[in-house]
This record gives structure tokens, sequence and C-alpha cells, in this order.
């Protein structure tokens, strides 16, 4: 019974994971950018969340702004620190995205404040704890999985049944020839962008139900496990960076269960390794050989 | 790039204290003496340093205020790090200071205290709380130069572990505690020695790290074992996410912190989870003795907030310090004369005085003898059980 209460609490960890994963894997998909400000909108995310329904909005009005907030941003990153880079170097884009997420950080902690702010979960979830067959379930968790499935769905649907999708897909695979076949390739890196951060913005509001305590540097660490996700589901694959994700949430839940609580860090950095000795392009990477 | 900022932040430092007064001038002139102070302004345990950098500017203004002897200092920003804070020891010596105020976490006071013993630099710390602060590990003495203001580790965690057993006439404990910091591990082996010595089983103990933020797998764990009472002994922001993980995970046992729990419901949205709690905490704010009540009303005029346990601990620090200061100079003794330390030191051993905290004597291991108050979580509000 224990087993299966840690297992949900390991979907749903892996759940959050998983929606940021997503996020790190589109945009290296499409770029080749490790777009390492990926977790700092998430903390701008909950921060709109935290003041927005501390100002007694509307729960629905919240995750709406919270969501805008979170895409809009991205899409001003994009356009003013990425896209002049279009051509530059890949290294010059790396130490930009950098320094994005240490101008997001600083600035959150010259408006906000160094320490952390609770976060009113109360005002939008009222955290209940069912019984289900000795298996302790709480509303919390049961939410966070089905909304990251739901997501999951939709993006799945976009990147294949739609023409935006058809380009992505494209673009991923030759962003010169797309370009030649008269793809607007601009648009869909910003595209990306913003796609990537509505699941940051859905996931600030997911962390923000488990985690009600926002600081600043909420995205660093959180940011490091979801690209560790990606990377073990192979980065830049969309079903990788899901399976990244759970198998990361899960990992860290299971070595709890088994009263090796001070090692969760070290056995996901572990199986980091593994991966990266045994199958570098990750449990659903392809193997492409780069053209010299 | 590092080094630049810390060039610049020295020389800042340097700058708006040379407006207040030069150090080195005032060292001939026993009206004026200059002490040091280490604290965290920035960084991770920064919220501790401006807390305690507040209580002791106001004790030294008010001190100040009265005439007589007056006290300027120098401050070093040491970030919470041991490395910054011998960098910042040496600095403040350089710069002639007769006593140092510090540091603020264990690990940095840890760091600086057998540099402080060469020098036999009179030395006090406001919070460190870890047993060794005060004593020479490779001899078990103690330093003998320095002293705290706080309580150790190892007497709250057997304080707690008595409470657990005579007032909640608990049979079962479980602990959750931080294994990456000496505060947490201390309390963690005290609590369970005592509470084992008592007759409670210790039936779950499980650890985080310092950057945790999800704690659901260990509470899991603690609720399928149902204790009688659950001992946390981490620092507010922790609770803040350990209370509601705790509902979650359907915990309703009674909670059990220490002094760490000190201002946890600012960091908390909805304090239901940890209703009922109870922590021991060196300082109570609502207390009706006048020294305390003028200590925070005075404080709150000057801040705008309700002092916590750090800004009053480090209000007495800064009192018994410079009352130790002010015997040697009534005694004769200006901080260029080679016997200054010791008189220093010898007048803080012998401190018999009231302070906010409590009544403050110091054992033979500098730590001071004081009764713990009992704060309870009820209604969402820290409320004075007792002493204990």
């Amino acid at each position: 019974m224990l087993f299966f209460s840690q297992l949900i609490n390991g979907l749903q960890l892996g759940s959050i994971y998983a929606l940021i994963a997503l996020g790190y894997s589109m945009v290296y998909g499409i770029i080749r950018l490790l777009n390492f400000a990926h977790g700092d909108i998430l903390m701008v995310g909950a921060y709109v969340a935290l003041f927005s329904l501390t100002a007694s909005f509307d729960p629905w009005l919240v995750i709406t702004l919270t969501i805008i907030t979170s895409t809009l941003l991205a899409i001003i990153i994009e356009k003013v620190t990425y896209t002049p880079l279009r051509n530059a170097p890949r290294l010059s884009v790396l130490i930009t995205a950098i320094g994005v997420s240490i101008l997001l950080q600083n600035l959150s902690q010259f408006f906000f404040g160094a320490s952390g702010r609770p976060f009113p979960v109360h005002l939008l979830l009222e955290p209940t704890v069912f019984n289900f067959f000795g298996i302790n379930i709480n509303n919390n968790s049961i939410i966070t999985i089905i909304v990251t499935i739901v997501s999951m769905i939709v993006l799945t649907f976009i990147v294949k049944r739609t023409r935006l999708g058809k380009a992505m897909r494209a673009v991923s695979q030759d962003l010169d020839a797309a370009r030649l076949m008269g793809v607007n390739v601009n648009n869909v890196v910003t595209f990306t962008f913003a796609v990537g951060a509505s699941l940051a913005g859905i996931g600030s509001i997911l962390y923000a139900l488990r985690f009600p305590l926002i600081s600043p540097n909420i995205g660093g660490i959180l940011g490091l496990k979801a690209f560790v996700a990606a990377i073990v589901g192979g980065i830049g694959s969309i079903p990788g960076a899901m399976i990244g994700g759970y198998t990361i949430g899960i990992l860290e839940v299971l070595v709890i269960t088994f009263g090796l609580s001070g090692w969760t860090d070290g056995v996901v950095f572990l199986l980091l390794i593994i991966v990266l000795m045994f199958k570098p392009t990750g449990i659903m990477g392809k193997n492409i050989a780069e053209k010299v | 790039m590092k080094k630049i900022l810390k060039f610049l932040n020295v020389n800042f430092i340097i700058l708006f204290f040379a407006s207040c007064g030069s150090a080195e001038n005032n060292q001939n002139n026993t009206n004026e003496v200059t002490i040091g102070i280490l604290a965290p302004l920035t960084g991770s345990v920064a919220h501790f340093g401006v807390s305690v950098y507040e209580g002791l500017r106001l004790f030294i203004d008010e001190y100040n205020a009265r005439g007589g002897l007056q006290i300027s200092y120098v401050i070093f920003d040491e970030q919470g790090t041991p490395t910054e804070a011998v960098v910042g020891y040496n600095w403040l010596m350089d710069q002639n200071v007769a006593a140092i105020l510090g540091s603020v976490t264990s690990g940095a006071t840890l760091a600086v205290a057998p540099f402080a013993n060469e020098d036999n630099m009179p030395m006090i710390s406001a919070t460190s709380t870890h047993r060794n602060v005060t004593i020479n590990t490779a001899t078990e003495e103690p330093w003998g130069n320095v002293f705290r203001a706080s309580f150790i580790d190892p007497f709250q965690g057997e304080k707690m572990a008595e409470f657990a057993r005579e007032i909640i006439g608990a049979n079962t404990a479980a602990i959750l505690f931080n294994s990456e910091t000496d505060y947490s591990i201390g309390l963690r082996d005290a609590f369970s020695q005592r509470a084992t010595e008592l007759g409670i089983t210790i039936v779950a103990e499980e650890s985080f790290g310092n950057d945790t933020v999800d704690f659901l797998g260990q509470l899991t764990n603690i609720a399928t074992t149902n204790p009688d009472v659950f001992f946390i002994p981490a620092y507010h922001q922790d609770i803040a996410l350990i209370g509601p993980q705790s509902a979650l995970a359907g915990i309703n046992t009674v909670m059990l912190g220490a002094d760490g729990w000190d201002g946890a419901l600012s960091y908390i949205g909805d304090p239901s989870p940890i209703e009922g709690a109870f922590f021991l905490s060196g300082f109570y704010a609502q207390s009706t003795t006048p020294i305390v009540q003028d200590f925070v009303a005075n404080y709150q005029l000057r801040f705008e907030t309700v002092p916590n346990m750090f800004a009053a601990q480090a209000y007495d620090a800064a009192k018994i310090l410079i009352y130790a200061i002010e015997q040697a100079v009534n005694d004769g003794y200006s901080p260029s004369n080679n016997n200054f330390r010791n008189a220093v030191i010898a007048n803080m051993a012998n401190t018999d005085i009231d302070a906010v905290t409590g009544h403050i004597v110091f054992d033979n291991y500098n730590n001071p003898q004081k009764t713990a108050f009992i704060i309870q979580i009820v209604n969402g509000e820290e409320v004075f059980w007792g002493n204990f």
C-alpha cells in the first residue's frame, strides 16, 4: 500500500518534471539551444499566480493570467535576445540563455525579495486526502497528473495534426531546407518557445500547489532536474521528455521509499551518467551523425 | 569578476565607515572602542544575518545614546560561508577591532573560532547553536575566548525529547531532519538519544538536503508508521514546505520543533497543517516583562516589524560584550593595552545580567544558562505555552 501511495507521489513529481522537460526538449529540437532560462520562466509564472491569487482574482482568471504572462515573457525573450543571434555560433546563444536566466533571477530578487513567499494554496484548491483501499491519495496529485496528461495529448495533437506542427517538425529536421520550402522559420521558432512557455505556465501552478513557497531561485534546481529528465529521455524528442520526467520523478520517490532519503539526488545523477555512458542520445533519442 | 566584486565590496565597507570615524585612530582614545561584526547580509542565510544586524545596531545605538563610552563598529558580509567568514575575520583584525560579534551560522562561527582563539580575541556569537562552537574539539576543552548568546543544539534536542515524553506522553516518535546542516544533525542526535533513554521508540527517521522542496516521499513513509510525535529540527523555510505536504501525506500527529521554527508562520500561507505544533524558542515577543516590552517597542519603532529570536539574541550578545568592554575600560584598560582582551574575556565569563531572552549567566563552556520558552501554534498564531 505504501508502494502505491509513493508511486502516485512519484507520478505527480514526474508530471511537473515532464512539463518543464518538454519546454527544454522542444526548443532544443528546433534550434539546438539549451534554453537555461526556461526554469526561470516558471518562477516568474509562479509569482504571477501568487500575486493575482493574493489580490483575490477568480481562480480561472489566475490560471489564464499565469499562462499568458509566461508565454508573453518567453516570446519577448526570444525576440529580444535569441532572434538577433539566429546565425551566431551556438555557444553565444547558450551563454545568452544563461545570462537571461541570471537576469530573471536577479530582477525577481530585486522586485519580490530574496526570501520565499507563501503561496496561498487554499485559495485555489482545498487539499483533501482520500483513502482508496488503504492508499492515501490527495486531490492535488490527481489534478496534477490529469492536467499533465491532457496537456501532453493537446501538444501531441498540435505537433502531429496541425500545419504549424508540421512546420515545427520540418524545421527540426532541417532548418535551411524548411526555409527553402517556404516555411517562415522565425515564426515557427517563436511559436515553439510560446508552446514551451505555456507548458511552463501550467507547470508553475502545479508546482506551487505541491511546493507552496515561491522564491526567486526555485527555477534553478527545478530546471536542472527537468534538464536531466530531458537528457535521460532523449533531448529533442517529445515522448522522450515525458518518459524522462516520469522516470526521474518515480526514481526519486522510490529511492526514498526504500529508506535512502539522503541519496535521491545522487541516484538521479547516477542515472544520468549511466544513460550518457551507454545511450548518449537518451532513451528515445535517435542516433544521427553530425554533418561536418 | 568575483574578485573585482569582492574588492569593490570591501572598499564600499571601508568608505562607508570611514565617514563614521576611522577605526585606527580610535584605538588610542578610550572614549571610543571599535568592535567588528561578522554576519551574512547577502546569500542564502541573509535573512538570519539581517535580523542579527538589526538587533546589534539597536543595542549599540541605544548604548551610545546614554553618553560616556562610545562604541563604533565595522561589519564584514561573510555571505554565510565558512571561508568568507575567515577572510572577514582577518579583515576585521586588520581594522584593529577590539572584539568580534559573530558570526551568525554555526558553520561560519566554527571556522573562525580557532583563529580568534589564537589571537585571544574576545568573541561572542548571537545565534550559533552547534555544540562545538565554544569548544576546542582536539582537546574537548572550552576555547575560553568564544561565547554565545543562544542555546546549544544538544540542549534543545534533549528538552524536546523530555517534552514529548512528559507532557505529550509519547511512546513513539518520527524524525525528519536535514542531513546537510550541522544544526539539524545535532538536534536529531540529541533528540533520538534522549528519547530512547526515556523509553520512546523512534519508528521512522528520514532526511533531506539543503535544496529539497519535495518532502512528500519521506512524509508518506512517516505517515505509515503513525507516530505519537513528529520531531522536525529544520529552519522555517523548510517548515513552510513540510507543513502543507505533511497534510497531503495524511499526517495528523503533534509536531515538535526547535528554534529554527521561529518565524515559520510568516512563510506559510495556510497554517492549519502545523496547528497544535510545539517548538522551543529562546525568545517570546509577547512577554509581559518590561525589558522585553521595551525592546519590542523600540525595535518595532525602528525596523517596523516584530523582532524575531535572532534579533533578540543579537541584542543580548551586544549587551554582554559591550558591558564587558565598559567594565574593562572602567578598570583602566584601553584597547591598546595588552591585557585588555583578557579583561574583556574575564568580564564576559562573569556576566550576570537580565536580558531580553532571559537571565544570563555562563557555564564553564561559555554557554548561557537560560530557561526555554515553549511556543505552541494555536489558531494560526504563536502562543506562549510556558517555560519548560
